[in-house]
This record gives C-alpha cells, structure tokens and sequence, in this order.
C-alpha cells in the first residue's frame, strides 16, 4: 500500500498514541479512497495524502487541543525565552556527540504546529511547495513557521545538555 | 548583507529550496565568512540527526492492516489467507525458485545496505572534517611531536593507537582531539601537507567493515580496520597523499 509505513510514522508523531495513529492512518486510506475522484490528476498525490491525514488529525479530540491555541504565526515560540546565552550552539553539541534520544524527546516536546512542519521538511524531505500544500497555507508562512520550529528545537536541545551539564 | 540577513537564508540554503544564482550568492559568502559557514552546516547536521532520529521511530504492528471495508471499496477482496503448502501445484519448484529469488534479494540488498552505510558513515566524517577546519580552535592538543599527542588520549578513549615518525616524511602533525560518533569516543588527529590538512579519524571497529578507498564531494578517503580498530583518512589532496599517511599509520599500527 503506498505510503503505508511512512503514513503511519507521521500519524504516531502527531497522536504520540498507538491506536491513535492506526485510528488516522486508517481513516485517511478510507477519506482518500472515497474522494480519489477530488484528486486533481497530475498534482502531488503524497502531499495530497498528508493533508487529508493531517485534516483528519485536526478533528480528532487530542488534534483539536494540540492546535486550538498555537495556530497563531506571527506569535514567538514558547521556548523563545531560553535561548543560550554562551557561545555553544546545539549543533557544536551534537557534531561532538550525536544523541538520538535526544532529538527524539525534542521532537515530542515541540508544539504539534511545529512538529508536523520539522518532520514534513527534515523527514519527508518535502520542498515548500508541498509543504505549503499539504498544510493549506502560503510558502512564506511554510518558511517562517519552519524557522520558529527549528529556533525552538534548538532551544529545547540546548536546555537539556545546560541541563545535564549542571 | 550582513550575517544576520545570510543567516536568514541559510534555512533555504539547507533545504535545497534555493535557486542556482541563490545558492552561488550563499556560497560565494560562506566561503569568505567562517561563522555562518559553521552555521550553516550545523543546520545541515541538525537536519540529517532529526531525519535519522524521526525515520521509522515508529512502524506499524504487523497485525496492523486496513479494513476488509476499505478493500471491498477499492473493488477487491481483503487478501485472504494463504493456502496450506501442500495445497499449492508445483509447490516445490515455485519454493527453489523463491529461494533463490529471496538469496539474490538478500545479499543484493544487504551488499546495497553495507555500502549506504559505508557512504554515510564517511559522509558524517567529511562533515566533521569540514567543520574542523572551519573551526577556530581545531584541536584540542596542539603538537607536532606524538609523543605528546599520543599520550593526551590516555584516559579518554576505550583504546590506544600508534602514531607514525613522520621525521622523513612530508607530513607534519598538527594535533589532535576527542569526538564522538554513533555514542562512540575516537580520536580525530590532524596533519599537513603542502597547506592542505587531512583528518585521520581513529574509531573502534564495528564487525564487517572492509578497506576501501573513495571521492566524495572532492574530498579523497581512504579507510580500513586493523587490530579492532578503524582508521578513516580524509584529505583534499589527491588520493596518493591520502593513501601515503595511510601506509605510514598502518605501519604504525604494526609495530
């Protein structure tokens, strides 16, 4: 089935919840087999099924809390007060040690709104083109919201290893 | 434009979303200014963590299937449950001919695995390289004498390693320092030769890893396993400097 496994990734990292993901993964196979007639021929058939998959999260309970108040582009990232104030990035940290678990806790612990734009760029490797197609939303707000995402990511990397350095 | 509005771009420039005029105006800058060069591939090394990191964290349970409904919809039957072998015709000749298909499948795709990983392993040492020589404070002891070098490293590696003399050779050793990869400590040590600086990455040896030689992104690697340890040489000079230190530290490496 295509993008089963990769489908199913993408619903857990948003649900953080087993039966949560199947629940969305199956649902979007359903929602896109019975409007498979919407889809335009020749657009991005994956970008396509994202966005129903992410529309179906948006109506689920935990995606209507998740979103309800974070949907807001020109607000600053909650992290944003705990920014370094020393000379070491995240990055110098991680090229000197390379912690997967790390990256992971970062990744559950960004807002959801952040979460979906880091993983559809950095995991799915979309362009922004896709990615402004599959959140419904024009490329400069893809570009700016993916900075913020990034900017708080670091920020939560950063404060775990000052955390663990103390 | 001033790094803060390059900085700006550098999001673009990692995500492969820039024109090619965009992408020489960026690079024309990181070739001149060493901050946001580092920058810039920080952000590189932050995306390729994240995607390994989120890459199939979580897979689907094998008794995860979509509904027979969602099938029946699509104008087909739920695949059904597979006959008992015995029921099947020709079920010996269709076996040997599977078997044979899963071995070729097998060994193609773990030949295949073996070397992506290879690639990827010296493309995040030539990533360390680069930002090495990028850096300020590229090591961590700075000596052209091993027998200061050498011994810096006791304590903080699971493992020793041989340095070579390089009294008769064209090489001169600049220092070293500690680094980390895949959650492992090695050692990184830098030499020059005619102004060009090649890392040598000392690492304890993983099962299965051969000796190869290889070009990437213009950079020459040479890297091998030897008494349990392995050793990656990477250099911008051609690949007859590189495979010389090579020789040198293999040689070291045997006495």
């Amino acid at each position: 089935m295509p993008l089963f496994a990769s489908l199913y990734n993408f619903a857990f990292w948003l649900a953080q919840d087993r039966a949560a993901a199947e629940d969305l993964v199956q649902e979007t196979y359903m929602k896109a087999l019975n409007g498979f007639s919407s889809f335009q021929q020749g657009t991005n058939f994956r970008a396509w099924m994202y966005r129903i998959l992410r529309n179906t999260f948006l109506t689920t309970q935990t995606g209507l809390k998740t979103f309800v108040s974070l949907d807001g582009d020109g607000e600053e990232p909650p992290e944003a007060g705990i920014e370094p104030e020393t000379r070491v990035t995240p990055e110098s940290l991680l090229l000197a040690r390379t912690e997967q678990q790390a990256i992971q806790n970062a990744l559950e612990r960004l807002p959801v709104n952040y979460r979906e734009i880091v993983l559809l760029c950095d995991l799915e490797e979309m362009s922004y083109r896709e990615i402004a197609q599959t959140l419904d939303m024009p490329v400069g707000t893809v570009m700016s919201r993916l900075s913020r995402a990034r900017r708080a990511m670091r920020a939560l990397l950063t404060a775990k290893e000052e955390g663990a350095a103390q | 434009m001033s790094c803060e509005r390059w900085s700006e771009w550098l999001d673009l420039y990692v995500d492969e979303s820039c024109t090619p005029e965009e992408i020489a105006g960026v690079e024309d800058h990181l070739r001149t200014c060493n901050a946001c060069a580092a920058e810039a591939l920080g952000r590189l090394q932050m995306k390729r963590a994240t995607r390994a990191a989120a890459a199939a964290r979580y897979a689907p349970t094998p008794d995860f299937k979509l509904s027979p409904e969602f099938f029946t919809q699509m104008g087909r039957s739920a695949p059904k449950q597979r006959l008992p072998f015995w029921r099947v015709r020709g079920v010996q000749g269709l076996a040997a001919g599977a078997l044979a298909f899963v071995l070729i499948l097998v060994v193609s795709v773990s030949a295949w695995t073996r070397q992506a990983a290879r690639e990827q392993a010296v493309a995040e040492l030539l990533d360390l390289h680069v930002a090495t020589l990028a850096s300020t404070n590229p090591v961590d002891v700075v000596s052209t004498d091993r027998h200061t070098v050498k011994p810096w490293f006791q304590g903080k590696l699971p493992f020793a390693f041989n340095l070579p003399d390089l009294q008769n050779s064209a090489f001169k050793l600049l220092g070293g320092k500690l680094m980390y990869f895949n959650h492992s400590p090695g050692a990184q040590l830098l030499f020059e030769i005619r102004k060009h600086q090649l890392s040598v990455f000392v690492l304890q040896s993983q099962r299965g890893e051969g000796a190869s030689t290889m070009r990437q992104k213009g950079f020459s690697v040479e890297t091998w396993s030897e008494a349990g340890l392995r050793y990656t040489v990477i250099g911008d000079t051609g690949p007859a400097d590189v495979h010389d230190l090579a020789e040198l530290l293999r040689a070291a490496g045997r006495q």
